[in-house]
Formats: C-alpha cells, structure tokens, sequence
C-alpha cells in the first residue's frame, strides 16, 4: 500500500499540553519546579537594553575624531539626561566653546576615537513572561524560563491575528454552521474567549471588540472583513503582533465555512472552562498554528499514547479535509489511494486521492489538497 | 552509475534519479514529498526520505532502508541503492542575510551583490546614506532576526572612518540571530584591509563570530564578490544549516555540501551562458520568493523577490500589484470577493494545487504578475558599477524608461530560462510559453525553455562533483526547448498595422502575414526543425535593426513554436473592460493555451 505523509492540524480532546515560557534574553525566573501557577501568573521578568542614539560629538565640536575623548565630560557608563552636554571644545582662550548634547535620557554606550561618535543607550524596557496556561512548572531553565504542563484539550486553528489572551469559553450559537453576528455579541462575555461555528462577520468582529471580549474563534472570515479589521490587506502569513485589542481564530480558513464538527462539538463539551489562546501564526519556515488549549483536570492515557507514531500517514480510511476548491472544506475519509498519477481537470497530472465524503459521495482530489484531522 | 539527488524547498523537497545508461547519464525517475521542518515533524530528513521513497516505488529500486536512512551500494556494485546522494536547500526560509556598506549604490550594492550571488535572501541592506537616520537604522537592525551579516565599506586604501562608523552602529544594535540561544551571529567582513583591526575590535563580544575576507570592492572599478560567496557558503554550512532541523543528519548523508538551492540554479546558468556565449535570464518561481538570475556579457546577476511568490506569498503579490492588475490576464468571468479568499486560502495551506480549470487560469495570471514585477526589480538591480566614472549622452540623461542603465537588454536577450512550480508544472508547454512572454516581454528575437521538471538546482550541486553527468542531464534531460518570440519594441496602434513576417525553413516558406498591432500569430515549428524568421516592423518599431528596419534570425524548433507578437513593447491592452477580455480570450485562443479555453 502507498504510504504518503500529509501535514494535518491537531484537534485533541484530550493531551498533554506543554509549553516553553522563555525570555527574549536572559534574566530571572519567579517560579520553581513543582510550582502550580495561573495563566496571568509572572513566571520570569528582565529588561531589555535601551534603544541606541548616536552622537556626532567631534563633528559638533569642529575637531577630529581622534581629539575627542579628552574632551568628553562623561565617561563610558555614566547616566546623562536628554540636553546635558557631554563634550566641550576647548575654545580660543577658554572662550567661544562648542558643546556637544545628549539627544537622550539614558548612559553614555562608548565614545569612538576613530569615528569622533558617541553612542548613548536609552533606559531599559521592562519585559514580563506569563505562564499563558493554568498548569504546573514542570522545568525551569536558570535564566532563560520554564516550561509549564498541563492536561488540556488542545485545537489548533488554520490563521489568527492578534497575541495570547485568556478567559472562560463561551459559546455565542449552538450550531456550527451558523455565522456570527452582532447581534450574538453582548457585554457579558467581556474577557472571554467566544466561539461560534460559522464565518465571523466584520460586525460581529466590531462587537467584540466594543464588548471587551478576549478573543474569537470562528470556522472563517472572509478577506474583505480582515483587511478591515487590520487596516491594510495582509500579503504574508506571519501575524500575532497585531495591536487590535483581540484575538481572532479561524479553524478551516477564508469565506463562509462551518468548523468541523469534531472541533464545534469539543469546544461545546468545555464551555465555562478557562481556554488560553494564541492567534499568532506565521506560514514560512517553522510554520507556527493559532492555538487553543483548554487546562483539564486529568488526561487520558489512552490519548497520550495515540500522540506520535503514525501523525502524518495518510491511509485507507484517515479522517481528511479538502483544503482547496471545488471541494474546499468537505470532510470524510480517504477511500483509495492511487499509486500513480492522474489526470485532474486543470489538465495537471498529480497524485491523487479519493475522499468518501462524510454524506457518502465520493470524490477525487489532488493528495497535496487534503489535511489530516489529527487527534 | 545510480545518483538520487533532492532540492529541499520551502514548499516540497523534490527528488530526482539520474542513471549512466549506455554510457550517457540521463534522469530516468522523479518524485516529490512535502517539506517537513515544520512541527510537528520538524526533521527534513522526513521529507527527503519521503520523497525518495516514491521515487523507489517508481523505479523499482530499493533506495531506502527500513530505518529510513539513504541506501548505498559498494562501488561497482548493480544492487540495491544509489552511488551518490546530493542535496540543495532553500527550506527553512533559506539563507536570510543582512548587508551594509558605506555607500548605498556603491560598496552596500556590492554587498548586496555578493550576498544575492551565493543564494540568500537579503532582509535589509544598510548604508550611510540609506536616508534613514542612525537611530532608525539601529532600530530596523534590532528588529531583524538574520542568520549572518556581510559588512563592507571603503575601497582599499580609501576612508576607513564610514566603514568603522557603520561598524560601531551595528555592533550595539547586537542583531539576534534567527535560531536564538547559543548561536552566535556570523559576521563576514569583506571591506577596506586597513580598518580590520578596528573591527575585530568592535566585534569581539561573545555575540558574533567575525570572519573577515577580502575586500568586495578593493578598488572604485573593480568588483571582488568570489571570497565573499564563498565565505558565506561556508558559514551557511557551518552555522546555518548546522542549526535547521534535521540538517545536521542530512548533510551527513550526503557526498557533496548541501548548497543553497539558488546558488546551485546560479552555477549552471553561468555555464549554459559560457558554453554557448549568449545572454541569458532565467526565473525560479518558487512559493515564498521569485529568484532571477542574468548573465549578460559574461556578468551574473541574481536577485529574490521576497514576497513575490505563489504560496506563501501568493496574497502580497495580489496586493502589491492590485487585483485589477492580475484580473487582466483573466478572460473568464471570476468573482472578486471569492478569488480574495481563495488566495488567502492558497496562502495558508501553501501546498495545495489548483484542481480546476478556473483555478488553473487564475494561479496562471497571479503567475504572469508576480514574474513581472520580479523582472521590474531584476533589471533595476542589475545595473554597471555605479561610482565608475561614464560617459553618458544628452539621450541617457533624459532616460527614465524602467530598468535604465540595466545591464539585462531584453533585446539582447538571447534565451530566457522558466522554471519552478507553476512554469514546470503547467499542463501544457503553451501556457508556460505564453506566460513567458506576457510577463517577460521579450524583444527582437528571443528563445524560450523551460527546466523540464526543475532540475537546475539538482544540476547546479552535481556539477561541483561529477561536470559531465550534470551537462549530459543538463542537455538532453532537463531543458526543453519551447520556441521563439519574435517582437517589436515600441508602442503599436491597436488594430493598425505592426509588422509583416515570413518563417522560410529548409523546404521553403512556412508561414507568412501582415499582423496588427494587439495581436499575435502562433507558428508551429517542430523541435529541431531549422528556419529563418524575418520581421519587418512598421515606422516606430524596432526589432533589432533599427526602428522600422526589417531583421531576420535562424532559429529552431521547440515544443511549442514560433510566436510572432505585434501587442507592442510595452504590453498594450484595450481599455474597455469588454474589449480587453475578448482580446485576452483572443490570445489564449491563438496560442492554444488550454484544451477548453
């Protein structure tokens, strides 16, 4: 049998969630192994240097680079505030000097002989890490962060905008093929993670945010209501830094498409629970997924064992979805796997696959247009 | 002799089996897989090993073992597995650089130059004169997240103080390399000899890890960009590679160094245009980023488009060149709103494949966009040494047609090169002959053809072990000749005449007519089948010769034919909207593009 390896998102009711908390660089870790933490809890905090201003000291003095370091009146390491002057000329006759300023609050970086520059280093920026789930600290790495487990239901989604956030899931309709609207959006679910089955609406976007609601997780959005919500119509996948005040998740991608049921009916089966979630995503090299991890009280070890081994292989009878038109979004189950090629209707040869479709109609599609429902 | 050679992309790691068949090597099998450095898998060698396994159970030879490791077999031996493995690479985002020098057009395009030549993206170039202020440039320097920096600056013996300058900027702004932790920066410094002793001083905190060359612009007219690719090959080898999942095994497996995939495409473009003394342009379209290289008297050029791809930056091409800009290729009817969110579909699962024949004419105008606007960038890059003392006539100084000064004279051009996804895998040859011309248009007389299967990067990396098996491949396996586009410079009046021609072959005339301008005229010619194509361009249009002044050239064959184009240079399209899609229909007719157009 034709063995193949297809890339698939991960939908799991029930795993263990692990993640790696760490700092951009290096400074102190709050928690320790053992530790059981919240998801807003601190587990590590530093600083980040300061931004750099150049000074262009001897040629504000009129003298060359290498006259200028008998002529600072501050030293490598000491503070200076913005307007202070640093360096003097000598003057004719200790009269008419020149001076040279800081254009910034902060220490004096270095002072170069050969290029007559002064470097000044801004304050430092204060950074916090957040455990992100409600878990325990599993490992901590001296410096650097730790990483925290939990058993959790766990959902990756297709393409997010917007950073982590956390609060109670809430679900805003009771069907998976219904879109969101406004009108579904109300003040109560202020700080809660909200999901719907269908396509969210710009609308529906609008009302959330007004609302204060953490995030939204929908089936899609279409590209138009996007480009609205971002300001600008976005050309390459690597998003989650957004400054939109929320979080949106989409499960199954662009247009008016239902989220798969098997994801619906798990997150109808954790409503009121604490989700954490990400939109962060970035389709390039080290693909990163919008995530939603839901902490559990206890995992089943039926589900830890299923992790691993066979992820990726594509065999009689996988759950797929079609990922790409005139099929695009339909579920089943590969029913033949064709070891050679064939022609489609574009009058491309490709491998191919035939889907039984979950109401029972088969189709043939390109292999490259499935995904795998991991679980 | 057995060789299993694969190029690792962005998208999907392909495989190719080059066999020695009484005594000539040809490429026999092909296979492909999806790249796997993504999590969950996070391992190449997934992918290479998948990849490679199709290719066994096409071929019939047992390639790999049960561990998933590649088979080798005893010199001499007709068993099991494969002489020699090689590899090319490009996934993992490839090899992501910045570069500064002290002047912008000068020792920073150098830089930009040496660092586009070995195969690697270039995030940001820096320069003293880049017209943003110092603050801004540490800033843009921090936020970026390179796997190496190239500084160079100062003509040997020249100022050394812009060159420190530059130094003692990026040295604070500490740039954190894009795999984090312990890997510390690769610095190459390739810029004024008097002044290095004054960067090993600026670079010495434990951050970076300094290597410095020879200098890539020694003297104001002279270019030294050799020691500079060469160290970045070998850093990318030694650091980068070293640190993308699964290389460190991958590069065990295999018996030549794993090359950045453009700078193999590089290498045998460079010996096409050296064995046959001609010009060439040749397009990578890949999913991320378009690659075009040129070699025009004898000078090679490359640049990365970097959001100008069919993938992964399918969207930004739709948004960089607006939407009605890529619907004017289209001549079926298309619903906007749903096309948008096909291509962000498109965009978030990148390795799919258009299904339908709607899809298939829609991926093949953001195609003809996207080569555009890479050539656009090409021609403006690839340009004589700036900072050289010119003469330049009262004409040049009033230039200011696209791609001024650019080296790549389309009317020199002598043979443009398609490959990559959506050029290679076309259904039919005439698409991609067609979306050729449409995105490139060529003057004068200009061959087309097309890497068969994309090979040329498998090709490139072989030539670096085994010369004649990658020429013999080169020759009769990987280039397929499509045909000839034979076409006027100059604005035409559509529906006035253009030009006249006459395709006379060895048994006499073949073809011959008068077109207007807005059209075209298809002219099969088989492959290998020799002829004289002269064209007669109307008062205005040049072929070559002089405007209005007939031309003719031999020519041969190919797949497709001969195209003899009057739509003019540029490209013109009616205005009205009704106008334009019957004159789009028109083409696509004439060339034959698809079965069911």
């Amino acid at each position: 049998m034709t063995k193949a390896y297809t890339p698939g998102l991960k939908v799991a009711a029930s795993t263990i969630y692990r993640v790696r908390r760490l700092l951009p660089v290096p400074g102190d870790v709050r928690v320790q192994v053992g530790a059981r933490v919240q998801a807003d809890a601190v587990i590590a905090e530093t600083f980040l240097d300061g931004d750099v201003f150049p000074v262009k000291a001897a040629s504000l003095l009129g003298v060359q680079p290498g006259e200028l370091p008998p002529l600072m009146l501050k030293k490598v390491g000491d503070p200076v505030q913005t307007g202070e002057v640093i360096a003097q000329s000598k003057g004719i006759f200790g009269m008419m000097r020149t001076q040279a300023k800081s254009t910034a609050a902060g220490t004096i970086e270095s002072i170069s002989g050969t290029t007559g520059m002064v470097l000044l280093r801004g304050p430092q920026t204060p950074v916090q890490v957040r455990a992100f789930v409600c878990g325990e600290v599993v490992e901590v790495m001296p410096r650097e962060g730790a990483v925290i487990e939990t058993p959790a239901a766990f959902i990756q989604g297709i393409f997010g905008v917007g950073g982590e956030s956390w609060g109670p899931l809430v679900a805003a309709s009771p069907q998976p093929t219904e879109d969101l609207t406004a009108l579904q959006i109300s003040s109560a679910m202020q700080g809660a993670v909200v999901f719907a089955g269908g396509r969210m609406t710009a609308e529906a976007i609008a009302a959330a945010r007004a609302a204060g609601v953490a995030a939204l997780v929908c089936g899609g959005i279409d590209d138009a209501d996007l480009k609205d919500v971002l300001g600008h119509d976005l050309g390459v996948a690597v998003t989650g830094n957004e400054r939109i005040g929320i979080t949106l998740i989409v499960t199954e991608g662009f247009g008016s498409i239902a989220m798969a049921r098997r994801t619906f009916d798990l997150l109808m089966s954790l409503v009121g629970k604490q989700a954490s979630v990400n939109g962060a995503t970035q389709i390039r090299a080290g693909v990163i997924r919008p995530e939603i991890t839901v902490p559990l009280a206890e995992c089943s070890s039926a589900s830890l064992a299923s992790r691993g081994g066979t992820a990726g292989l594509l065999l009689i009878g996988t759950p797929v979805r079609i990922i790409r038109d005139p099929y695009f979004g339909l579920l089943g189950s590969v029913s033949r796997l064709p070891e050679k090629p064939e022609a489609l209707a574009s009058g491309s040869i490709a491998r191919v696959l035939e889907v039984q479709l979950d109401d029972g109609s088969r189709v043939t599609v390109p292999r490259a247009n499935v995904e795998l429902i991991e679980s | 002799m057995r060789i299993v050679a694969t190029d690792c992309g962005s998208t999907t790691t392909k495989a190719i089996l080059i066999e020695e068949i009484d005594g000539v090597f040809r490429q026999t099998f092909r296979a492909e897989a999806p790249t796997t450095v993504e999590e969950p898998l996070a391992d190449v060698t997934i992918g290479v090993t998948n990849s490679i396994t199709e290719l066994q159970e096409l071929s019939g030879y047992r390639l790999v073992a049960d561990d998933g490791t590649i088979i080798r077999r005893a010199a001499g031996s007709k068993g099991d597995g494969c002489d020699v493995y090689i590899s090319t690479s490009s996934a993992g985002g490839g090899l992501q650089m910045m570069v500064a020098g002290v002047v912008r057009e000068m020792t920073a395009e150098s830089a930009k130059r040496a660092a586009l030549g070995a195969g690697a993206i270039v995030m940001d170039t820096i320069a003293s004169n880049d017209r943003r202020r110092p603050h801004e440039q540490i800033q843009r320097i921090r936020e970026l997240r390179p796997d190496m920096v190239l500084i160079s600056g100062g003509t040997d013996g020249g100022d050394g103080k812009k060159v420190v300058e530059l130094a003692e900027l990026i040295a604070p702004a500490r740039p954190r390399p894009r795999f984090g932790g312990e890997y510390r920066l690769p610095l190459i410094f390739a810029g004024n000899k008097a002044v290095r002793g004054d960067i090993e001083r600026i670079f010495s905190s434990e951050g970076f890890a300094l290597s410095v060359v020879d200098n890539l612009r020694p003297t104001l007219e002279q270019e030294n960009l050799g020691p500079a690719r060469e160290r970045i090959h070998d850093v990318f080898l030694e650091h980068v590679m070293a640190h993308a999942p699964g290389y460190d095994k991958l590069i065990e497996w295999t018996n030549a160094p794993i090359m950045p995939t453009p700078g193999a495409v590089g290498d045998i473009l460079q010996a096409i245009a050296r064995e046959r003394k001609i010009n060439v342009v040749g397009v990578d379209i890949g999913g991320a980023t378009t690659d075009l290289f040129s070699v025009f008297g004898g000078i090679f050029n490359r640049t990365v488009s970097a959001n100008l791809g069919m993938s992964y930056s399918v969207s930004n091409v739709c948004a960089e060149a607006g939407m009605e800009q890529v619907l004017r290729w289209v001549h079926l009817d298309m619903d906007e709103r749903e096309l948008r969110n096909r291509v962000k579909n498109k965009m978030i699962r990148p390795t799919t494949i258009p299904q339908t024949h709607d899809a298939l004419v829609f991926e093949q105008a953001v195609a003809r966009e996207a080569l555009r606007l890479a050539y656009a960038q090409h021609r403006a890059f690839a340009t004589k040494l700036k900072g050289v003392q010119q003469q330049r006539t009262v004409g040049d100084t009033f230039r200011q047609d696209e791609g001024a000064g650019s080296i790549v004279d389309p009317m020199l051009l002598d043979l443009l090169v398609a490959s990559g996804g959506v050029l290679s895998h076309a259904p039919r040859f005439e698409q991609t002959f067609l979306l050729m011309i449409d995105s490139f248009e060529p003057t004068g007389f200009t061959a087309i053809a097309k890497d068969s299967i994309f090979m040329m990067p498998h090709l490139g990396v072989l030539a670096s072990i085994n010369t004649r098996a990658a020429m013999e491949v080169f020759e009769r396996d990987c280039l397929v000749p499509l045909g000839w586009c034979a076409a006027p410079k100059g604005e035409v009046r559509i529906g006035k005449p253009a030009l006249s021609f006459e395709l006379r072959g060895e048994r006499g005339v073949i073809a011959k007519g008068a077109l207007n301008g807005g059209e075209f005229r298809l002219v099969r010619l088989a492959m290998g089948e020799r002829a004289t194509l002269e064209v007669r361009p109307e008062r205005g249009l040049d072929m070559g010769a002089g405007a209005g002044k007939p031309a003719s050239r031999a020519i041969e064959g190919g797949a497709v034919g001969v195209l003899i184009d009057a739509r003019g240079r540029p490209l013109q399209f009616p205005k009205d909207h009704a106008e334009r899609r019957k004159a789009v229909a028109s083409w696509v007719e004439a060339a034959e593009v698809y079965e069911h157009a």
